[in-house]
């Protein structure tokens, strides 16, 4: 057992897991934060999806030694009421069937807009591919997605 | 129209007889799923009017979602219902998911039935309340409850007398229950078909807990469960030591053929499952994909099976023919791959058992535990939670009987979650699948229509064999067969149809070419033959089928393409809904690639326009990935993929433009959680056709290498 320091949404957290945890397991069983998602364990399809120092990053793949000193933020983390953007867009357009996958594909929109303010529709759905979605909603992510890149 | 009350949605009522039961607000404050921001204030006090509904004294209203949410919407689209014949403003509405309750009917997700089977319960319970609440305002206001109307919870009288349903909550709840109500007229709508969000949209958004996955109870540990690697195997022996040692693992527990490792993190017990040293029975039966294909053509090939439907003569119609066409169409098993894998929580104390998670058929699954456990069912409370996808997958309880035991076990509260790699190998697949197809033409018309099904397990099933072309042509018949198989099989979104609509569809588009008629035409000539029938088992209709066709066929242009785009068109009618789809194919670098599909749809009355065009857009993209992609094949009875590095779903810049049309009527509404799936790869393959000159007999369609690339 060792003890890892991490900053998740602004807070500081001491947690006693093993080197191998990926952080997804210590968002989501060790420090309850269940807003993340696990779908596959081996970086395939993006539920999972967090920042870290606000790039997007593949929590499953993660080990929790792997990542002292970065600054996490989970979907909880977003904005402190659903305010963020991106979010906005999603509830604008009645993005999710199941909304499983939901929280992964926001995350990955949010730090894809932070780099690309104007993006092409081509752009879009090339930086959302990464996130599966079996209820089959790519055609509103992308509209959202476009709608969220003109408010940001 | 009037209609008798049924007794059943009122059974909270007369409990809470004399009094009214009076709830206090905190289960509500925990729970505001309103999408809006609510305008009246949390009540103090909530009156049950009935089963689905309660009044607060504010004259905030919280609707009771009966069904299983597995992303279909019900739980934005069943209140809306109540709320429509009540009067309220939706506003003023927060929904609530009902756990397993004797006070509702049919409480499954399945075969899109929620909607259609619950139109009249839901119109029920909101025109009942909406009478009470009317009898009651009359009373307080001393006038005539004929001269009331209500309108967005208020009740007004003639003479410009008026009170809020807030005011007369309490008063409602003690009023006998009317034993006859009339509903609304859909010209009066001011809820139904109109676009509604999600009611969970602001809490999937923020990452709220509310997946099965999420669920968290005190002293709660978490389980991984190792099963055996192929079907037909059994556990031999095996050591635990090395599992054991590993860090938060608490205990291991084998139950049948399974081990179940126990943890404190999932992590913990995932780590723990893959250090189990398991030794498995060489099993007798390990079965292989390739045995399956060739049992199933033997099947085809002497049309060996069950007769479903049987008209004329066919064989004489084949003997007399000018020419024939006959296709064979192949399907591989598929796995479910919900995103949110497997998963239930339960909690086994003495002779009760506690259980929460996604399932689609709560009822089942509470009787499924109770066996395993040997507990009565009704001490086996089922308590919902959304669902991360369902597909038919969650029919299938095995998951919650798994953890139910465990926990007995186990003596603590365990939530089972299965890695992607447990859903992918231990599913309930959808079973792989051949048709045969044969048509007999003379004089340029179809004279007999002959399918042929062999199928692993299971064959099609209620009135499939019915569907679209019986009733067409005067000589048809239907057989099926199947080859048994230790592999479990189930239902998969739009069971049977997901692939024979593909089969036949790409069949009438080969007919057509051969028939040298158009293939728009030659299903609406068809359909003429099928109207004014009397036959009980044809549920489809000729008139609704030719108007979703003629639709799509508008709206797309159908026959009209712009140079270098080649049109496919499909239609198929199943679970109780009509539909029609043109999909268009460009060409790059002289391959084909899917651009747009159109879609016509009659489903009745569109409860929520915005939410049911999700649903058929889903349903599209979700049929043309799985047409293309999807595949499952066995060897030694263990399954080719196991996740999503050799498991290809459709991704988003794979994806179509979809542009939905409905007809518009007012006749009952249906389901939409699968009825644009089934056309979806017929008219993918037509298209591609159209464009290539290459027709696709198998799914998945990425096998053809050389004309997909
Ligand atoms: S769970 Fe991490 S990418 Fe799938
Ligand atoms: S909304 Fe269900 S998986 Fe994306």
């Amino acid at each position: 057992m060792a003890s890892y320091e991490l900053n998740v949404n602004g807070k500081n957290y001491t947690v006693d897991v093993d080197a191998d945890m990926p952080i997804l397991w210590v968002l989501r069983d060790t420090l309850g934060l269940v807003g993340t998602k696990y779908g596959c364990g081996i970086s395939q399809c993006g539920a999972c999806t967090i920042h870290l120092d606000g790039t997007a990053a593949r929590s499953c793949g993660i080990p929790v030694s792997k990542i002292e000193g970065k600054k996490i933020t989970t979907i909880e983390g977003l904005s402190k009421d659903g305010s963020h953007p991106v979010q906005q867009a999603w509830i604008e357009h009645d993005v999710p069937q199941c909304g499983y996958c939901q929280a992964g594909q926001i995350m990955t929109a949010s730090a894809f807009l932070k780099d690309n303010k104007s993006p092409s529709d081509e752009d879009i759905q090339q930086a959302m591919s990464g996130n599966l979605c079996r209820c089959g909603t790519y055609l509103r992510i992308r509209k959202a997605v476009k709608t969220a890149s003109k408010n940001s | 129209m009037t209609i008798k009350t049924d007794r059943r949605s009122f059974i909270k009522v007369s409990t809470a007889a004399g009094g009214g039961l009076m709830l206090g607000f905190t289960w509500v404050a925990c729970k505001p799923e309103a999408e809006h921001a609510i305008a009246l204030a949390m009540p103090e006090e909530w009156y049950d009017v009935n089963a689905f509904l309660k009044i607060g004294d504010t004259g905030l209203v919280s609707i009771m979602s009966p069904n299983p949410e597995i992303g279909q919407n019900v739980k934005t689209s069943m209140p809306m219902i109540v709320a429509e014949e009540l009067g309220v403003d939706w506003k003023d509405v927060i929904v609530e998911q009902a756990a397993l309750s004797k006070d509702f009917d049919r409480q499954v997700a399945g075969g899109s039935q929620s909607i259609r089977k619950s139109w009249d319960s839901l119109r029920n319970a909101g025109a009942t309340a909406r009478e009470m609440l009317i009898s009651a305002a009359a009373e307080k206001m001393e006038v005539d409850a004929r001269e009331c109307t209500v309108d967005k919870g208020i009740i007004s009288h003639s003479s410009g007398k008026s009170v809020s349903f807030g005011e007369v909550a309490s008063m409602a709840s003690k009023q006998e229950v009317p034993t006859q109500v009339s509903f609304k007229d859909p010209s009066a709508y001011k809820i139904i078909g109109t676009d509604r969000r999600n009611v969970d949209g602001k809490n999937i958004v923020q990452g709220k807990p509310l997946f099965g996955i999420d669920t968290r109870k005190e002293g709660m540990m978490y389980a991984s469960v190792l099963r055996p690697p192929s079907f037909g195997q059994t556990l031999e022996t095996f050591d635990d030591s090395a599992a054991k040692n590993v860090k938060g693992v608490t205990e291991v527990i084998r139950f049948g053929d399974k081990i179940a490792v126990l943890g404190n993190s999932n992590w913990a017990a995932i780590k723990g499952k893959k250090s189990l040293k398991a030794i498995w029975k060489k099993g007798e039966s390990l079965e292989n994909s390739a045995d399956h294909d060739a049992a199933m053509k033997q099947i085809l090939k002497n049309a060996k099976g069950e007769s479903l439907r049987k008209d004329g003569d066919v064989a004489k119609a084949f003997k007399e023919a000018d020419s024939i066409l006959d296709r064979t169409y192949e399907a591989p098993f598929l796995p479910h791959n919900c995103m949110e894998p497997m998963n239930f929580m339960a909690s086994v104390e003495g002779e009760k058992c506690y259980a929460e998670g996604p399932i689609q058929t709560p009822e089942w699954t509470q009787n499924r535990i109770a066996t395993a456990t040997g507990l009565k069912p009704e001490n086996v409370e089922i308590k919902l939670t959304r669902m991360g996808g369902g597909f038919g997958r969650r029919l299938y309880g095995d998951f919650a009987e798994e953890v139910a035991q465990i926990s007995q076990k186990a003596g603590v509260p365990v939530q089972l979650l299965f890695t992607r790699e447990d859903d992918m190998t231990a599913g309930t697949y959808r079973p792989a699948s051949k048709y045969r197809i044969q048509a007999a033409v003379k004089d340029g018309k179809l004279t007999a229509y002959k399918l042929t099904e062999a199928a692993m397990n299971s064959n099609m099933y209620g009135l499939i064999a019915h569907f679209f072309p019986a009733g067409c042509v005067d000589n048809y018949e239907v057989v099926a067969g199947k080859v048994e198989s230790n592999i479990t099989t189930g239902a998969w979104r739009a069971p049977y149809t997901n692939f024979l609509g593909f089969a036949e569809q790409s069949f009438f588009d080969e007919l057509a070419a051969e028939m040298k008629i158009d293939p728009v035409q030659l299903r609406l000539d068809l359909l003429e033959n099928v109207k004014g029938t009397t036959d009980e088992n044809i549920e489809y209709s000729g008139e609704r089928m030719q108007g979703v066709i003629k639709l799509a066929a508008e709206k797309a242009g159908w026959g009209k393409a712009k140079d270098g785009v080649y049109q496919g068109f499909s239609a198929y009618y199943s679970h109780n809904t009509h539909v029609a789809e043109v999909a268009e194919v460009v060409l790059e670098d002289n391959k084909p690639v899917v651009k747009k599909v159109y879609c016509a749809v009659d489903c009745g009355i569109v409860i929520n326009p915005l939410a049911a065009k999700n649903q058929i857009e889903g349903g599209i993209i979700d049929g043309i990935g799985h047409a293309m992609f999807g595949d499952l094949t066995f060897e030694k009875g263990s399954p080719s993929a196991s996740n999503f590095d050799r498991y290809r779903l459709i991704r988003n810049i794979e994806a179509p433009d979809v542009e939905v049309h409905f007809v518009e009527n007012v006749l009952s509404p249906t389901g939409l959680g699968e009825p644009s799936l089934p056309p979806a790869g017929g008219a993918v393959a037509n298209a591609i056709a159209a464009a290539t000159g290459d027709r696709f007999y198998k799914q998945p369609f990425i096998q053809y290498k050389d004309v997909i690339g």
